[in-house]
């Protein structure tokens, strides 16, 4: 048989098998809603809820000093956009009540000679409880209360003491200053100027809702043959295996692409996310992407009997990506063997591509390591899974 | 009460033969308390830095060093000029950017201010933040060493962390992962439990037997009960061994609670089954219905606060938000009923509503 | 012992399976002729489904060898799968499927151009007499009309061996009755039909039948053999002999 009418035959078999998939989707209500409805819930909702930032934290003072001073400090954190002062009480009593009733973030407490210790000693202590049942906003609220007795103390250090002298200090390693300079630091924030936490998020809410339909679905879909007996029908037939899985997972694979670009529209027009880079080169990684996760959905597929267990088990593989993608909280932020880890995660490159070409405007030498470590993945995995998936039972 | 029994075991034997699921089950909490202890982090460690000099001299050295020993940067290069910072932080090889001008330090000993440009990697906001106040804390430092002999002053917080002194994320993870763990098992798995009774047809079969339709629904439900409770005991478990989880309030109380939360899902997942008719339907509905909700809107991961006004709304009626309340304050801050009264009546009361209309419509369809 | 030379559509030398220490079929020799309708009988659980499944290419046997449309079934499964057709219990059209659609799907699977799918389809559709339905969904159907159709898709490619498997369980006596004339009309063209059944009077309308009791053949030959062999009056009162001597109240012995 030559070459030319082998390909055709295989076309043939394999389109003749793909439009019934396509029909199948199209007319199962269930797969409807999970293909389009569910997603778009989830993206309108997760990318509205999705944040760490913290805005205004409710402080509480217990003043006990009540001097210029101290009510300065408090002037500092009523202005402060960060903060939001909800009470100010001379009883300890009452601000421990308001940090166990979750009314107060963080409670200030000044302690009596407050004013006069800063005065005589240059140095005082000022007391901060901070309520770490909310964990990394907790460490973010302290640093940003720091942050402001830092610069108040600054303030403090030029009235109290106008004019600076040199001192040349041989043992310091600060050299010997000719006059009173200081450093004017300016600070920049790149890529995400409004610190906007669905900047981070939804590029990433997207992989996942991707991973979900191609993983997810592909690994439902062929266990509820396997469980109807409509597999065996199929095995039966002169259908080769290329043709059968490549019939099976085209149709989610367009579907992926269609809801990636459905959702990007949404993320765009509804949350505004800047899309910086080549689209072209967005949607070119994720068509690859998405082989991966096709193909993991197979490998699932060819483990599970049921449909219920490949729900099962396609949530417990996708749960263990996802929370160790970077998705979440940053890769940087793991230990490291995690870190090293994640290297073999699909996802956690997916993930940064999508991060560098949306935000970062990043173009395709700046991603060609993730975008290369995902095609040896996509071959990787595909070849895995066609390998596991038999037509005959042994 | 022996028809009851038979059913008890029959059910049983069922869900033990499964498995995959009973494996999956099993070990998909531990291995999330796991993950979600390791991996969700917000510490700032090992930032990498790239510094542009375009005139080094004795200051901005001694300025790069403070930051190359501070042990929070990494100093992964020095340029003189701007032009490779765009690749580098694309590729997410540098992620703060230090920027002395030209003449730094002449400027600053000739009493000038001297300018340092600060470049953070914002995408991650907080970690953008946490990066530029340490960046700010070691040029502060330097400062008032460099002022020290002229007379600052000093501000010291004496920082004490209320209810999760070492900060572990896993402390505010587990409760959510508990509710997580029992709404699967408990709303997830009963709806398709029942629902596959329905489309087998054996459903008929049995409400035509002896057994009265309580019976019934206990008899399919209880195990779930029991492979609710030891989940939830895996997970303490493994919090506790592991990561060290406290356990500052009442253990009794927190199973109880936990009790309670089960038999809320297990109503979901009854209403669920008794509004459906096919597996398909009855998994999507229960995912829709609780274990969505549960994962965002709990505030398990992401806090309510900061949620906008209609989600948090929302959040009101989902049974986890309040059951994670309860988790945390009995874990972390060692309250007990007489804080906690409200959100256990909320409970209550909605494991009441759920199975009134349960029965219901579990009556209605039967009949 | 090679391929059949002598042209048998199946044929089994000691085939065997076993699932751990199972086993469902235990060293089951036959043969089936070109063009006979071969009735495949034996209670539920006798192993018959799991013959077939090796039959068809869809389980490895754990030992003894087999021919189908002279391919070994070790080696050349994938080539057994192109010249037989298959009707399952269980399932063999799609329900949401079209009429048409489902045979177009199976015409494309089977290398049909869209000419011979096209001429076939109306064959098809005018012999049933379901032109009317062609856009309707397979589900719809009633259970007689969908298992004649699935029979017909079966041959659709025109195997040389159409294996059935319970094809009328559950169907209304007239219906069976006009399957079988389908079945002859089949048999008559040249085709080899495999069929399995519980219902012992169809077994009477088969050419040749084989009994299979807890894996092994107990008895084959032609119904009348049968009959006269266990001097019985019906394919009835044979199986009832083979499977259950103590009910037929003489010690059961086997052709």
């Amino acid at each position: 048989m030559s070459a030319v009418s082998a390909l055709r035959g295989f076309a043939r078999r394999t389109l003749a098998l793909a439009r019934a998939e396509v029909l199948h989707v199209i007319r199962d209500r269930a797969s409807l809603v999970q293909i389009i409805v569910l997603p778009l819930v989830q993206l309108l909702v997760l990318s509205n809820v999705a944040t760490f930032a913290v805005k205004r934290s409710p402080v509480y003072f217990v003043d006990f000093d009540r001097s210029a001073t101290s009510r300065g400090i408090v002037s500092r954190f009523a202005a402060s956009e960060l903060f939001d002062i909800v009470g100010q009480t001379a009883s300890p009593a009452a601000a421990n009540e308001a940090l166990l009733r979750g009314d107060a973030t963080i409670v200030v407490t000044i302690p009596r000679d407050f004013e006069r210790d800063l005065t005589r000693d240059k140095a005082a202590p000022i007391g901060l409880d901070v309520n770490a049942e909310k964990g990394s906003a907790a460490g973010i609220v302290q640093a940003y209360a720091a942050q402001i007795l830092t610069d108040y103390s600054a303030e403090l250090g030029r009235e109290i003491t106008p004019t600076r002298r040199n001192v040349v200090d041989a043992t310091s390693d600060v050299p010997p200053l000719a006059g009173a300079g200081h450093i004017e630091v300016r600070l920049r924030s790149w890529y995400n100027q409004t610190l906007d936490y669905k900047h981070y998020m939804v590029p990433g809410i997207l992989v996942a809702l991707v991973t979900m339909i191609g993983t997810l679905l592909t690994a439902q879909n062929i266990a509820r043959e396997k469980e109807m007996g409509t597999l065996e029908q199929l095995n039966v037939t002169p259908i080769g295996k290329a043709e059968f899985i490549t019939a099976k997972l085209l149709p989610f694979w367009v579907l992926g692409m269609i809801d990636l670009g459905l959702g990007l529209v949404a993320a765009r027009l509804v949350f505004g996310i800047p899309i910086r880079g080549s689209l072209v080169l967005l949607m070119g990684s994720a068509g690859l992407y998405l082989i991966v996760a096709l193909a993991i959905g197979l490998w699932i597929s060819t483990l599970v009997e049921t449909q219920q267990q490949a729900m099962f088990l396609s949530f417990f593989v996708i749960m263990i990506y996802l929370l160790m993608s970077g998705l979440l909280t940053p890769i940087d932020s793991m230990p490291h063997w995690v870190q090293v880890a994640s290297l073999v995660n699909p996802v956690r490159h997916f993930v940064s591509i999508s991060r560098a070409i949306l935000v970062k405007g990043a173009g395709l030498t700046e991603i060609a390591v993730p975008l290369t470590t995902l095609g040896i993945f996509a071959v990787g995995f595909l070849t895995l899974a066609i390998r596991q998936y038999r037509k005959r039972v042994a | 009460m022996s028809a009851l029994y038979g059913l008890l075991r029959k059910e049983t034997y069922h869900i033990l033969r499964d498995r995959r699921t009973l494996g999956v089950l099993i070990f998909m909490p531990i291995v999330q308390v796991m993950l979600f202890g390791f991996s969700i982090s917000t510490d700032v460690r090992d930032v990498r830095m790239v510094i542009v000099d375009p005139t080094p001299d004795a200051t901005t050295l001694a300025i790069r060093d403070r930051f190359a020993a501070g042990g929070i940067f990494r100093v992964i290069g020095v340029s003189q000029t701007e032009q490779p910072l765009d690749r580098l932080f694309r590729t997410d090889t540098a992620q703060v950017a230090l920027i002395f001008e030209p003449a730094f330090g002449r400027h600053l000993a000739a009493g000038d201010a001297a300018q340092l440009l600060v470049i953070t990697d914002a995408t991650e906001p907080n970690t953008g933040s946490s990066r530029q106040l340490y960046v700010n804390a070691v040029i502060q430092q330097y400062e008032s060493d460099m002022g020290k002999r002229s007379g600052a002053v000093r501000i010291t917080p004496q920082v004490r962390s209320r209810f999760n002194p070492t900060r572990e994320s896993t402390n505010l993870f587990v409760p959510g992962l508990m509710a997580m763990v029992l709404t699967i098992i408990a709303a997830l798995m009963t709806a398709l439990s029942l629902t596959r009774e329905k489309e087998t047809g054996t459903m008929e079969a049995l409400l035509v037997s002896p057994l009265r339709p309580w019976q019934i629904i206990v008899g399919k439900v209880a195990p779930y009960l029991g492979i609710g409770f030891v989940s939830v005991l895996a997970v303490l478990g493994v919090a506790k061994i592991v990561f060290h989880v406290p356990m500052q309030g009442s253990l009794a109380l927190l199973l109880a609670e936990g009790t309670l939360f089960i038999l809320v899902a297990l109503s979901l997942g009854i209403l669920v089954s008794a509004r459906t008719s096919s597996q398909r339907v009855a998994m999507l509905a229960a995912m829709m219905g609780t274990m969505l909700p549960t994962q965002m809107l709990s505030g398990f991961i992401f806090p309510i606060e900061s949620m906008p006004r209609p989600l948090q709304w929302v959040s009101i009626i989902v049974p986890a938000r309040w059951f994670v309340l309860i988790a945390r304050g009995i874990m972390l801050k060692g309250i007990g009923l007489t804080y906690l009264w409200r959100e256990t009546l909320v409970l209550a009361a909605m494991t009441l509503v759920l199975l009134v209309a349960s029965a219901r419509s579990f009556k209605v369809r039967l009949q | 012992m090679t391929a059949p030379a002598d042209g048998a559509a199946i044929r089994t030398n000691g085939l065997t399976r076993t699932f751990g220490r199972f086993t469902a079929v235990d060293h089951i020799t036959f043969d089936v002729r070109p063009g006979e309708v071969f009735g495949f009988l034996g209670a539920n659980g006798a192993g018959k489904t799991t013959a077939i499944r090796m039959l068809t290419g869809l389980l490895t046997p754990s030992s003894g060898e087999a021919w189908v449309a002279g391919h070994d079934v070790y080696r050349e499964s994938e080539a057994i799968k192109r010249d037989i057709g298959y009707m399952s219990q269980r399932f063999s059209l799609y329900d949401d499927l079209t009429v048409r659609e489902n045979i177009q799907l199976y015409g494309g699977i089977y290398d049909l151009s869209g000419d011979q799918i096209r001429d076939r389809t109306e064959r098809i559709l005018s012999r049933l007499g379901l032109s009317h339905t062609a856009h309707d969904a397979v589900g719809a159907l009633p259970l007689g009309w969908k298992q004649k159709l699935a029979f017909s898709v079966a041959l659709l490619h025109e195997p040389r061996i159409v294996f059935l498997d319970e094809p009328t369980s559950g169907v209304d006596p007239i219906t069976r009755r006009q399957f079988w004339e389908m079945i002859y009309e089949a048999a008559h063209a040249g085709t080899t039909v495999l069929v399995t059944t519980h219902y012992m009077d169809e077994a009477e309308y088969c050419d040749r039948i084989s009994i299979m009791v807890s894996g092994r053949i107990a008895a084959i030959g032609s119904p009348s053999e049968l009959k006269r062999d266990s001097e019985a009056s019906s394919i009835d009162e044979v199986f009832v002999r083979l499977v259950r001597p103590e009910l037929a109240g003489r010690g059961g012995s086997a052709a």
